[in-house]
């Protein structure tokens, strides 16, 4: 699947993804909802030769994440991760 | 707006070319003044956007190439690609007064603090110096003295971006120990031929394993993987390693 490295990673993906979170996405933890995984979204493979972005498991391949505009309405579908954990903002903040 | 930052939301900002500075015959360091700035950490990235007159806009992301500072200034270091739509513009149009839109400072996994103490190993492919001479510059700005070892690779001798400030660096007490890795042509009297880099050439030019560093790749998908995989079977930790990809342009979109 990944052999013709066509992808970036996670890290691409936080400047449009920063209109829907208001934390850093990069090193919020998420689980894989295919292989369990759990990985920062930094380390997402992520693929943008598409209308929007698609966020895969670095692990397993299944899509984590897919983010599109369409018409002025984003939308975002996360079901590919049973769950996302992040750093409070105030946190992030005391550390920059 | 106070509130603002404290949110950490990331907004378009306005920012001013301010200096311009050639690093190779493609690579081009952009000083940019932008508004406002909440400041950044080593290893983030800003995006540019450009929009042309009839509307229609490009964003692209670079890292920032200098360390923190509270001025209000950023550099970016933008290589042009042959076929880009941005970086061609960046590198040989732009001039000093002209206003781009900057969103940042973006990231905070792929970053580096000098309150983290290291070891660290920095290893570049190409146009992947960038964050990782914003984390040197920052080691040296806040006097850290973390053991810093960087592993360069690029096509040629002509290809470093930021030669003779990665001389001076690496070359007094507490300094940052630089190894080059040359894939297509080498200079005079080298000991090894170009070509990529090997495990016998990452086992000369990193930490060892068993000092636990922490390591931060950067450079295009293959050379990001190829090295990942080669640090963790010399024994590095998958944990303890760090990666940012570019596309296979080079220019992210």
């Amino acid at each position: 699947m990944n052999a013709s490295m066509n992808y970036l990673d996670g890290n691409a993906a936080a400047g449009e993804l920063s209109k829907i979170f208001a934390v850093d996405i990069t090193s919020a933890e998420g689980q894989c909802a295919n292989c369990n995984a759990k990985r920062r979204f930094a380390e997402a493979h992520l693929y943008m030769q598409c209308p929007g972005l698609v966020a895969r498991c670095a692990r397993c391949g299944y899509v984590l994440l897919r983010f599109t505009n369409v018409q002025g309405r984003v939308f975002l579908d996360l079901r590919g991760m049973t769950y996302l954990s992040v750093d409070p903002p105030q946190e992030q903040e005391a550390r920059n | 707006m106070e509130g603002t930052a404290l949110l950490g939301r990331v907004t378009w900002r306005t920012a001013t070319v301010v200096g311009l500075h050639d690093e190779t015959a493609t690579a081009r360091t952009l000083a940019l003044a932008v508004h406002d700035w909440p400041g950044h950490v080593a290893g983030q990235h800003v995006d540019v956007r450009l929009t042309a007159p009839d509307g229609y806009s490009a964003v692209r992301s670079y890292s920032i190439a200098s360390a923190p500072s509270s001025d209000e200034r950023i550099e970016i270091t933008v290589d042009r690609l042959p076929n880009g739509e941005v970086s061609p513009y960046l590198t040989q149009e732009v001039m000093v007064g002209d206003e781009l839109e900057v969103r940042g400072p973006i990231g905070r996994w792929f970053v580096w603090v000098p309150e983290e103490l290291g070891p660290i190993q920095l290893v570049a492919g190409g146009s992947g110096i960038v964050p990782l001479m914003a984390m040197i510059r920052s080691r040296a700005s806040a006097g850290s003295t973390a053991p810093f070892r960087l592993l360069y690779s690029v096509r040629e001798p002509g290809a470093i971006f930021y030669r003779d400030e990665l001389q001076a660096l690496s070359s007094h007490g507490e300094s940052v120990i630089v190894t080059y890795a040359y894939t297509r042509a080498t200079p005079k009297d080298w000991p090894r031929p170009a070509g990529r880099i090997d495990a016998e050439l990452l086992a000369s030019g990193t930490w060892s394993s068993n000092l636990r560093p922490t390591s931060y790749v950067c450079g295009p998908t293959s050379f990001v993987e190829h090295t990942t995989d080669l640090l963790i079977a010399v024994g590095h930790d998958r944990e303890r390693i760090r990666t940012e990809r570019f596309g296979a342009t080079g220019e992210r979109k």
